[in-house]
């Protein structure tokens, strides 16, 4: 398992190339990358604030909880914070079982999770100035299916 | 002494990331009353509880828990992750 809290840009593709290499046991691997959206041009930029210490906290309990839960044979989560730049990824997830099922499953939790339980937030920076993006109900109802 | 710490629009508020506290609060709810009764910028980061979250020792918790052993509060807005 890995987490990543950094303010560093990372290469997908990379990063999912070396997670695959080094999983064991595993049939399925899922990853989702998430990116800053230009929103037709209106978005100029992006600033996360997080919590250190609570984050990384936060983040490895998640990932705990959905190795046990899907039997992972691993799992990666990085989450960027400070300044981003419309399509540049913000973070990713992976995840490894020896089906995929659980890969997904097991993915959209972390995802579900990341969005409402891991102290992020985000100030959108555009024409109109800035605004710090409000949670929505939607993040919160997910978390009920789970 | 309680550390206190404010993040995003919370943090913007009140004009400060963090600060020591010296309180006899017994709840995060008596805190919470405290802070609100020093300044405006309190009152006004503080104005509706139901648009913000606590953490205890990097824990989410509720308004109403005990504060007896803590040292690090959080207060912030619901949190946009992923």
């Amino acid at each position: 398992m890995r987490v990543a809290v950094q303010s560093a840009p990372f290469d997908p593709g990379a990063e999912l190339t070396a997670f695959t290499a080094g999983v064991r046991g595993a049939g399925a691997v899922v990853s989702f990358t998430g990116l800053v959206r230009d929103e037709g041009g209106s978005l100029s930029g992006m600033e996360i604030e997080h919590y250190p210490g609570m984050t990384e906290k936060a983040i490895s309990g998640m990932v705990g909880e959905a190795v046990t839960r899907w039997s992972l044979c691993d799992a990666l989560v990085i989450h960027r914070y400070g300044a981003l730049l419309p399509g540049e990824a913000i973070m990713m997830v992976a995840t490894a079982a020896r089906h995929r099922g659980d890969s997904f499953a097991a993915a959209e939790f972390l995802m579900d999770y990341l969005k409402s339980r891991a102290p992020f937030w985000k100030k959108e920076t555009g024409a109109g100035g800035e605004a710090w993006v409000a949670a929505k109900d939607a993040d919160e109802d997910a978390l009920k299916r789970w | 002494m309680i550390e206190v710490l404010y993040f995003a629009w919370v943090r913007e508020r009140i004009g400060l990331p963090r600060e020591k506290v010296e309180t006899g609060a017994a709840t995060v709810a008596d805190l919470i009353d405290e802070l609100r009764r020093r300044e405006d910028r309190y009152a006004a980061a503080f104005a509706d509880v139901s648009a913000l979250r606590v953490a205890l020792d990097q824990e989410l918790s509720s308004f109403d828990a005990p504060l007896a052993g803590v040292r690090e509060v959080a207060f912030f807005p619901p949190m946009t992750g992923g």
